[in-house]
């Protein structure tokens, strides 16, 4: 069943036509991947999905339910959260407390706001530092970690929020190639343990091929082709696109 | 309470002092008084300033707000106000201990609430404002506020308003203003020292740290925002009527509203002592009331140098103020340190037990 199910999106600023009639359906469950050259609207494709501008024409679902007309916090809230491209976490708090905050707001009530966290929510947000590796670096400043560790801490800060989909613009851009290896299994397991769908854009073709059931290539704001890693691989329309032949 | 207990000793020490002081310096009550405005003052900027990454320049509406609204009780209660401020034909004004008091208990408390009123209003006009935007929106508010207030006859316009007059010894006047505003000092600190350690205290911090990170996590920023300016108006509002009551004479432009002196020195004591702390503030209002003080006293003639220069070194040297720099100078003190892997987990099973150093 459809997740995310996107139909004739359009969305252009000023002359620039960024997305162009694009549809797509992300499954439950599965992991998705987007592909495209550089400014083929692939972000812009994301920001809209997640209410961050409003789109032209077309429509949005998620769960069935129409998402297009929603603010960023409420779509948030149902269960749709998104990393982004230039990793963005709260720079002057420790990692605990980054990861603290980020539990769900789904459910929040005006009173919820003057509660403390709970041991549990600690130990909780203590167990998944772990799980990117970040445990040691717990107590310090998030500001000051490596891009790469800020970018982990990104991904573990999505996990303790228990989204439904987890969208995620680049997520090993900058990581160091040894880490790589690492993160790919770490996404499959937030995939597979924590029955997270995943919604990837990624640049390296490797991870991508490795990572995701089903590929959708963008080139130019418009969908150029869609099938599994295999198909997309030996699609020669992908291959020209990649390489400028058009 | 765990981790309140770092603040216990200097909190007591504090207090006590504070109890005793009015009866070991009588002559300086007065003062005293006014330091523990300054500490409200620079605790509920922090809020929105420090604590939110909001720097609002018109926070003295508030203040004032709160000076004006316990005025009109007070003088409602027994008077008709318009006859009461109007400039010729003075009626006959007199006060006894009940009505006094009366007044000013039902005064303080209406204060606080309809700043709180005034935050709620002003909030939906200018949280759609960021960054300097927002601060140059709210010193447009605190302008305009003083300025309306001026040309409003009802309440005195610009001659103001003779408060009541305290139908009592003044010796028992000073110290009771000097309570008051100990007592609305000390439970400013405590409140937001119970509100940051709540998920609002990271809430607020993130939208400080990365507003737009906080909408995409779905933290429901508006509600927060309104909250924390809430509260400043509150606090502020009910220090406006204690103010003016002490003051006994009020006016718009330089004691309701005045955004060049109460209001530019919210936001300098709280850079210098440290934004976004819990101690800072209060560090930082003592130290600038001292110093202003002083230099009143010793220096007549170059105080506003003296006070220039010491915000200048303050913004070259110190930009993170005297605890923000304690921060980064030892910053294992503060619970900011890397824990050796190998010491991972043996680390796991204390982790509960280890205290959260934090000052903010």
């Amino acid at each position: 069943m459809e997740l995310i199910e996107v139909s004739g999106v359009s969305k252009s600023y000023g002359g620039v036509v960024a997305n162009k009639q694009i549809s797509l359906k992300v499954r439950r469950g599965r992991i998705t991947g987007m592909i495209g050259p550089n400014g083929s609207g692939k972000t812009t494709l994301f920001n809209s999905i997640v209410g961050y501008h409003p789109i032209d024409e077309g429509s949005i679902k998620f769960e069935g339910k129409e998402i297009s007309k929603l603010r960023v916090q409420e779509i948030a809230r149902l269960g749709m959260l998104r990393t982004f491209q230039q990793t963005r976490i709260y720079g002057k708090m420790n990692c605990v407390k980054n990861m603290l905050i980020s539990v769900s707001h789904r459910t929040a009530r005006f009173g919820d706001m003057f509660r403390p966290y709970s041991p549990e929510l600690e130990e909780k947000a203590e167990h998944l530092l772990e799980f990117v590796g970040l445990y040691s670096k717990r107590r310090l400043i998030s500001g000051d970690l490596s891009f790469g560790q800020q970018k982990l801490l990104e991904f573990a800060m999505a996990l303790m929020s228990e989204p439904e989909v987890l969208l995620l613009d680049e997520p090993t851009a900058g990581i160091n190639p040894t880490l790589i290896n690492g993160l790919i299994d770490r996404l499959k397991q937030a995939n597979e343990e924590f029955g997270i769908t995943l919604f990837v854009i990624e640049h390296n073709m490797r991870v991508i091929m490795n990572l995701a059931d089903n590929i959708y290539c963008l080139a130019h704001g418009e969908m150029l082709a869609e099938g599994t890693p295999e198909e997309i691989q030996t699609d020669q329309r992908v291959i020209d696109a990649y390489l400028g032949a058009h | 309470m765990k981790q309140h207990s770092q603040h216990l000793i200097p909190g007591l020490a504090i207090l006590i002092f504070s109890l005793a002081a009015p009866f070991l310096f009588p002559n300086y009550v007065f003062q005293f008084a006014l330091l523990w405005l300054m500490i409200t003052f620079a605790l509920t900027w922090d809020t929105l300033g420090g604590q939110m990454g909001y720097n609002s320049l018109g926070n003295i509406v508030f203040f004032g707000v709160g000076m004006y609204t316990s005025a009109l009780v007070q003088i409602g209660l027994y008077y008709d106000i318009g006859e009461y401020t109007a400039a010729y034909g003075a009626i006959l004004v007199q006060y006894d201990m009940e009505q006094y008091f009366t007044g000013l208990i039902i005064g303080l408390i209406a204060a606080g609430l309809v700043a709180v009123v005034f935050a709620l209003a002003f909030g939906t006009i200018v949280f759609g404002l960021r960054g300097p935007y927002f601060a140059i929106g709210t010193l447009g508010v605190a302008l305009a506020a003083g300025e309306l207030v001026g040309a409003w006859d009802w309440v005195g316009a610009g001659s103001g308003i003779s408060m009541p007059v305290y139908p009592g010894d003044p010796d028992d006047r000073a110290l009771l203003y000097y309570f008051l505003l100990l007592a609305l000092g000390v439970s400013t600190f405590l409140f937001l020292m119970w509100l940051y350690s709540t998920r609002f205290g990271l809430a607020i911090n993130a939208i400080r740290d990365d507003e737009e990170k906080a909408e995409a996590m779905g933290i429901h920023t508006k509600r927060h925002k309104t909250v924390a300016w809430s509260v400043s108006a509150f606090f502020l509002g009910i220090s406006g009527a204690i103010f003016g009551n002490m003051a006994g004479f009020i006016e718009p432009l330089e004691v309701a509203f005045p955004t060049i002196t109460f209001g530019i020195f919210m936001v300098v004591m709280c850079l210098l002592g440290g934004k976004g702390t819990l101690w800072g503030p209060v560090l930082g209002a003592t130290l600038f009331h001292v110093v202003k003080e002083v230099t009143w006293t010793h220096l007549l003639g170059w105080q506003w140098v003296v006070l220039g220069l010491l915000i200048i070194i303050n913004v070259v040297f110190f930009q993170q103020g005297i605890i923000g720099w304690a921060q980064d100078k030892w910053p294992e003190r503060f619970g900011i340190i890397v824990e050796d892997d190998d010491a991972l987990l043996a680390a796991q099973d204390t982790a509960e037990a280890l205290p959260d150093k934090g000052v903010g």
